[in-house]
């Protein structure tokens, strides 16, 4: 069973360590997406935030996420390769762009679904501009802001796959060597290990993201849930499509 | 330019591909997406199971869907089978969560109403329910289809990419305007879908075209003052 050979393969401590071990390959696999999720976060969380709070723009950001959603990051990236040649930079960029619209969406959203109410009181008790954004609407606002993280992280994680195709490692690389060299097995314990990696990944920002509502708004949430709920962006929007690559 | 002319024949073949294969994932996601939505919208106990299970599946990333799958469908790798089914998957888990929405936006009282006046169930969700849900079904079925026409390109690692076979063919020949087409058409492709998808609804849904209008001669109003 191809199933259980791939287990074997990956729980095989021959295939922990060394050139083509498990190990480093699941190191580059989160370097690459370390990097180009930080590229992401600074290019769109100020972005994000700044629509959600001045309230302008956002018509650009829902035409941004649907359009770069239909741009295949797969070609994107040969294409750039053909120009700039073999290198880790080409699949940061590719990869950061593919995830800056799901952080942008979330941070807007974020900040658009804290109640219009919260932000007059701050206002009228005197709280500055940034005082408003740091203390009030970011903190309400970081369940969503997370979650667009959380969905970027994910598309990052599994396009990072196609770096194996590339010349460089990461996980991916299993599934690539595996099917050059018609070995399922390596395959598709490749398959088993990345999807382990998403779902982890996947597990630790969700719990993430429940620590981080605020206690005011976990206490009143049994009261409140189901009408933030409604009124937050359509989840279509934050939940951004993960699965390239 | 050049290059497309002459080879108008492979690029219309692979575009002409690219639409069969993506069509069918889109499609079942939706009808699927319909009994699905309504258990999960109805029991509290089914939605969390769904969006738990489907929440799982969405994660799994698509390469390594479509490399695990032909073991368990029992089908060859270059199977296009293969590439289909999992692109479905995605579809069906990206409508259960949109479509538990959909049928969460429709007005409570509404559905009240509709009892009242006499609707039995089935009646009331396929005349009421449905259609009232419909614009959150929409938005979500763009989504699945934009993702769904731009994916199918990976799916050119394992011989059933469609479009995606220009990327993989014009990098190993080291030749930018094949990959360039490439994309153009998958982009070309997924507007198309996109155009398509809006013009269905605007024709099964006038009432949205309408609100739509309302809205914008609101608007300036609310602004000034």
């Amino acid at each position: 069973m191809l199933f259980v050979a791939a287990i074997l393969f990956i729980f095989d401590p021959e295939n922990l360590l060394g050139d083509k071990g498990i190990l480093p390959r699941l190191v580059d696999h989160l370097l690459y997406t370390g990097l180009s999720l930080g590229a992401a976060l600074l290019v769109g969380i100020p972005i994000g935030l700044l629509i959600g709070h001045t309230g302008k723009g956002k018509n650009v950001v829902i035409a941004l996420t649907g359009s770069f959603r239909a741009l295949p990051t797969f070609g994107l990236l040969l294409f750039i390769i053909l120009f700039t040649g073999l290198g880790l930079w080409p699949l940061v960029f590719v990869l950061a762009v593919l995830a800056i619209p799901p952080i942008i969406a979330g941070a807007y959203s974020g900040l658009d679904s804290v109640s219009r109410e919260t932000i007059d009181a701050a206002r009228s008790i005197g709280m500055t501009e940034w005082q408003i954004l740091g203390k009030v609407e970011i903190p309400l606002a970081l369940p969503l802001i997370l979650g667009g993280v959380r969905s970027a992280t994910l598309q990052i994680i599994a396009t990072a796959t196609i770096a194996g195709y590339v010349g460089l490692t990461g996980l991916g690389r299993f599934l690539i060597e595996g099917l050059a060299y018609h070995d399922y097995t390596i395959a598709f314990a490749g398959a088993i290990l990345v999807a382990g990696l998403a779902l982890a990944a996947d597990g630790v920002l969700a719990l993430l993201q429940k620590l981080v509502v605020p206690h005011g708004v976990s206490r009143g949430s049994a009261r409140t849930t189901t009408k933030s709920k409604r009124r937050s962006i359509p989840s279509a929007m934050t939940r951004a499509p993960i699965t390239e690559g | 330019m050049q290059w497309l002319w002459e080879n108008r024949d492979l690029v219309f073949g692979l575009t002409l591909e690219h639409v069969r294969l993506s069509i069918v994932p889109i499609i079942v996601g939706f009808i699927a997406c319909i009994p699905l939505g309504w258990l999960a919208n109805r029991y509290r106990m089914t939605r969390a199971i769904q969006l738990t299970l489907f929440g799982i599946l969405f994660t799994i990333p698509s390469l390594a869907l479509f490399v695990t799958l032909p073991s368990v469908l029992g089908t060859k790798i270059l199977n296009p089978i293969n590439v289909v089914v999992a692109l479905t998957i995605y579809a069906i888990a990206i409508m259960v969560r949109g479509a538990a929405d959909a049928f969460d936006s429709v007005s409570r009282d509404v559905i009240q109403s509709a009892t009242a006046v006499g609707f039995s169930s089935i009646s009331r969700f396929w005349t009421v329910e449905f259609p009232l849900a419909g614009p959150v079904l929409l938005a979500n079925l763009r989504v699945v289809s934009v993702t769904t026409v731009s994916l199918l390109s990976v799916g050119a690692l394992v011989g059933n990419g469609a479009l995606g076979y220009l990327f993989i063919n014009g990098y190993q020949r080291d030749f930018p305007t094949e990959v360039m087409i490439g994309i153009v058409f998958t982009l070309l492709i997924a507007i198309a879908f996109d155009q398509a998808l809006v013009g269905i609804g605007r024709l099964l849904m006038p009432w949205t075209r309408r609100s739509k209008t309302v809205a914008r001669v609101a608007a300036p109003v609310a602004g000034g003052v």
